[in-house]
């Protein structure tokens, strides 16, 4: 498996570190919802097919990315920049 | 030349001989030789033992298919390295194998005596006998029988001596990776290197002279003999192993023994040839059957005739063609028998041509002789293979069978779509390929014939004689088994392989698979497609682990040194390996022990002045006009509060609460701060720390940069830590005044430019001195000199662990990944004027409750070292003794109390402070009396290190 890292080019799996589901959202720093924190911390949907997550580049320019990728096929569907996702720009502050 | 050896012809080298031994007996061949053709070449037919029923074996195929010659191959010294097929080993001098699975020797096995109890080792066997009667539950005596049954069954077995074997690997790229040389292959490898593209040409064979002579000209065609792709990983890469000084008797030592490979490419075509099948009758295992194919390679390659008289059955015409190859090449084919009442034109010429009588619509019924064939016995059978109750006998010393055709479309099943059944070459094809991929030669189908043959063999599996007739060599499964596993109603072809282990050997079945199928779609009435195939998975051939291993074992693992490693060394320093790190344990006078050794730094440093390497510990600049609001989220405690040129400790938490890291953090400037972290979260503190920059707060204006391996550092501590200070540091003031408890000052030590902070782990007076890592050992010998006249002593890790077991700070033993705040007694250290990392989750009810392991110390009450990772428990007699109420995370002889002790996390250890315990080691037999107390033992109101 490569991932295409818009900083540095096409690279082997192997320079890159799974850094989780790009699909949760960190509650609001000041909430005590546990049920919240409980699904931000826990939770995690065990998709087959399509999936966003972060991957960072940390053999290399150690950026965070968002990638989409096919779980089934492992298939690198697109990669951007994690500061570009919607899941960063949702913890900028207001 | 010996009887069975042509005198011309082959690809052997007759000018030399190559003298080798089996079993310790002698024998000779020659280059171009494998184990198999040189054996053959010596009248040797019997050359292994069956897994179950130790019947004798003798070749069946030629090369990755052959399922019965293993050998262990001796040496290099006590290695020994089992289960290799004799078609895969390339003779030398010197060479030494054994066989396998016999006793006391191959031609005489007292374990044949398991063909007599045939019916008690079918399919299924470990798993019925295992489960026993009911009246057997709960005694030994399955282990016993267990051990028997073990060493009667079974190959080979490996060494428990180290391989001093060196191990490669090596990442390729090409345009087109072409899997296998032969004809195919050379076509596929001559077209894309004429279309400019880069060719990586692996083939599992010795190098070729055809590929050899062809591609010596093309600079983009890389050619590696020897190489079996055996795996196929996503985005077009795979994995293969070449064996590269297996065949030598004197490898130069730059080669490694086998080196992996990890070849990407955009294109791959699969050329890996057919496996011919044997056909399933009574008999068919015996020494001197083998497959027509591999008959006619012994003979046409290594001028081995397989045979004098040869006898060949098949149930199509490829067979015909051997048989007129054996023959000019000069054996004698007595007949061929064919299961096909009406063989073509073309076939016929062809038996005529070998001299052949011609017997259709028959089958071999059963096999006679021994250690080597002596005849076979043939009856007429109707169209469902049933023989005819008329017997006919011929004489002959090789059988040469042939019962069609199976593409070898393993690397291309890995992808995991279902292979496509073939109606008339009965076996499957690749599945339908992505781009990138294509198959060629007889791997598609594709069978290079004479006009008027074809591959395509009559619907004959197995003729139904009586008698043992094999489905999978390797692992003895019989066409029996595949029948009784679907009367036990494991029908589903995943089930039948594990239950009676059909294609599970080391062949993975490559000669057994479809006839499994095709016996197993009979029982249920359906076809072989509708029955399916297994799935497909890497590796495809067995591999050694070295190979895999490779340098990843610890070749290229980087070694970390501080600047001051080299002083380490030249004062007596016996090194420790931290991770990756190499760290001074004590630095021993002679006929000191370590205890001895790291009593005597501890208390120097409480005493006078002590000098210890800090450079390992991770360090983080953090910069930025966000970074104080920063460091609030992601510690515990304030940080946007400490004025600058002051450090303050600082806790991590995980999102879930439990405690991460700790360290402290240097305030250098308004928007510059130096984060220390322990040695061992280092990296991943600076991970966690870019994944909420990244991540979570991306509009934080924020720098983070490793400066781990820039600043090198120095702790000085003691009572006299300050005198040796203020006798070489210039520029600034050491005094209380001007560098109070964690203030920060920047002078000059010898004139190097130093950052120090006083700040302190083993609970004294203490400094770090923070300088560039190039001139850390230069400041580190002026400090020894400053220290001269106050007995400075360097201390190593042992007495650091001493020091601060006596002040109770915690480290990774205690930050283990369960602990909380609380659990550490560091609850003073959670902010309530602010949220941080892990403040949602940190008051879970649970994090309470009163049964969760807190920090305490221990006394030992018997003046008798406690081992660290020992139980802590109520009593040690009746059922206490083996509750723990918790566990010790770190244990010394304490200078300071003249007492053996230690932390313990320990079950509401808060509330039992001064009560009575027990530490209980049963692994080192240590077990006795301790008291709990307050985890810090020494200097509790930390007056020394604010002195």
């Amino acid at each position: 498996m490569r991932i295409t890292c818009p900083h540095c080019g096409r690279r082997d799996v192997a320079e890159f570190t799974y850094q989780g589901d790009a699909n949760r959202l960190r509650p609001d720093p000041a909430s005590t919802d546990q049920a919240a924190w409980n699904a931000y911390v826990y939770d995690r949907v065990n998709t087959r097919g399509p999936h966003r997550e972060f991957w960072q580049h940390s053999g290399g320019c150690r950026a965070h990315l968002a990638v989409e990728r096919d779980t089934a096929t492992h298939a690198i569907l697109s990669v951007s920049y994690a500061r570009d996702s919607d899941t960063a720009r949702a913890g900028r502050r207001p | 030349m010996s009887a069975h050896r042509a005198p011309t012809g082959g690809r052997i080298d007759r000018s030399k001989t190559i003298a080798f031994t089996v079993d310790g007996k002698a024998y000779a061949g020659h280059p171009g030789d494998t184990l198999a053709s040189a054996l053959l070449a010596n009248g040797v037919t019997l050359m292994g033992r069956s897994f179950k029923y130790h019947r004798p074996r003798g070749l069946l195929g030629a090369g990755d298919e052959e399922p019965n010659a293993l050998f262990t191959v001796l040496g290099p010294g006590a290695v020994r390295e089992p289960n290799i097929q004799a078609t895969r080993i390339e003779i030398f001098d010197g060479l030494q194998v054994e066989s396998q699975n016999r006793f006391p020797s191959l031609s005489f096995d007292v374990g044949a005596i398991n063909r007599l109890a045939g019916k008690l080792f079918s399919a299924g066997f470990y798993y019925k006998t295992f489960f026993g009667p009911e009246w057997i539950k709960g005694t030994r005596v399955w282990h016993v029988f267990e051990w028997f049954i073990r060493r009667a069954a079974g190959l080979g077995s490996a060494s428990a001596a180290r391989d001093p074997a060196r191990y490669e690997r090596m990442n390729a790229f090409c345009d087109v990776l072409v899997v296998g040389a032969g004809k195919a292959g050379l076509a596929a490898a001559r077209d894309a290197a004429e279309a400019g593209k880069r060719v990586i040409l692996c083939d599992s064979e010795p190098p070729s002279p055809a590929a050899t002579a062809e591609f010596a000209a093309h600079a983009n065609v890389e050619c590696l003999p020897r190489t079996t792709v055996w795996g196929h990983y996503d985005d077009m890469t795979f994995a293969a192993v070449e064996r590269v000084a297996d065949h030598l008797a004197d490898p130069p030592a730059h080669l490694p023994r086998h080196r992996h490979w990890v070849i990407r490419t955009k294109e791959i075509v699969v050329a890996t040839g057919a496996v011919e099948r044997p056909l399933v009758f009574p008999g068919n295992d015996a020494p001197g059957v083998m497959l027509a194919s591999a008959a006619l390679r012994y003979a046409a390659e290594f001028a081995v005739r397989p045979g004098a008289r040869i006898v060949v059955f098949a149930n199509n015409d490829t067979a015909y063609a051997a048989a007129a190859g054996l023959a000019a090449l000069g054996s004698t084919i007595a007949a061929i028998v064919d299961v096909r009442p009406n063989p073509p034109e073309a076939a016929r010429a062809l038996a005529a041509r070998a001299g052949a009588e011609l017997i259709v619509a028959s089958a071999v019924v059963s096999t006679a002789g021994g250690k080597a064939l002596s005849g076979v016995a043939i009856a007429e059978i109707g169209p469902d293979g049933a023989p005819g109750a008329n017997r006919r006998t011929l004489s002959c010393d090789c059988l040469a069978m042939s019962g069609g055709w199976t593409p070898q479309i393993q690397l291309a099943a890995q992808q995991g779509a279902k292979p496509r059944w073939d109606e008339r070459l009965h076996a499957f094809h690749a599945p339908d390929l992505p781009s990138g991929w294509s198959m060629a030669g007889s791997a598609a189908g594709d069978f290079d014939l004479d006009e008027g043959l074809s591959a395509y063999p009559a619907p004959v599996f197995e003729i139904k004689a009586k008698g043992k007739a094999f489905v999978d060599f390797q692992h003895d499964v019989t066409a029996d088994d595949v029948r009784l596993a679907h009367c036990e109603g494991y029908v589903n072809v995943e089930h039948m392989k594990r239950y009676t282990t059909l294609g599970m050997a080391t062949d993975q079945g490559r000669t057994a698979n479809l006839a499994g199928l095709a016996i197993m779609a009979e029982a249920r009435g359906l076809t072989p497609p509708e029955v399916g195939t297994t799935r497909s998975r890497p590796p495809l051939v067995p591999v050694s682990l070295g190979a895999i291993t490779a340098e990843r074992k610890d070749d290229l693992k980087p070694w970390r040194l501080t600047p001051m490693h080299d002083w380490h060394l030249e004062n007596g320093a016996t090194m420790y390996n931290a991770g990756l790190w190499s760290r001074p344990m004590i630095y021993g006078a002679p006929g000191e022990t370590i205890e001895q050794a790291y009593v005597r730094e501890a208390a120097a440093v409480r005493s006078g002045v002590g000098i210890v390497d800090v450079s390992t510990l991770g360090k983080i600049a953090v910069q930025g006009p966000d970074a104080p609001e920063f460091l609030d989220r992601v510690y515990t405690n304030l940080f946007s509060t400490l004025a600058v040129g002051k450090a303050r400790y600082g806790l991590m938490l995980r999102e879930d609460g439990i405690a991460y890291d700790d360290g402290t953090t240097w305030r250098l400037g308004d928007n510059d701060f130096l984060m220390t972290t322990t040695t061992a979260n280092a990296g991943k503190v600076m991970q966690q720390l870019e994944y909420y920059l990244d991540c979570v707060w991306p509009d934080l204006r924020v720098i983070l940069t490793s400066v781990t391996d820039e600043w090198a550092g120095a702790a000085v501590g003691g009572p006299k830590a300050r005198d040796v200070l203020a006798a070489c540091v210039s520029g600034a003031k050491v005094d209380d005044a001007h560098l109070p408890f964690m203030g920060i000052v920047k002078g000059e030590i010898a004139g190097a430019p130093v950052l120090i902070c006083r700040l302190s782990f083993s609970g004294e007076l203490a400094y770090e001195v923070y300088s560039g890592a190039g001139h850390a050992a230069h400041v580190w010998e002026a400090l020894m000199a400053a220290g001269k006249p106050f007995a400075i002593t360097p201390y190593g890790l042992e007495a650091l662990g001493t020091l601060r077991i006596e002040k109770g700070h915690v480290t990774g033993a205690e930050i283990d990944g369960r602990t909380t705040a609380r659990d550490l007694g560091l609850d003073w250290m959670l902010s309530k004027k602010k949220s941080f990392v892990g403040s949602a989750m940190m008051d879970r009810e649970g994090l309470f409750h009163p049964d969760r392991l807190r920090l305490v110390g221990l006394v030992s009450l018997d003046d008798r070292a406690i081992n660290g990772g020992s139980h802590v428990v109520d009593s040690l007699d009746g059922e206490k003794a083996t509750q723990s109420l918790g566990h010790v995370t770190a244990a010394c002889f304490s200078p300071a109390l003249g007492r053996y002790i230690a932390l313990a996390l320990v079950k509401n250890g808060r509330e039992r402070l001064g009560q009575r315990a027990f530490i209980t080691d049963p692994l080192r037999g240590r077990a006795g009396p301790v008291e709990i107390v307050h985890p810090v033992f020494v200097d509790p109101e930390g007056k020394r290190m604010h002195g």
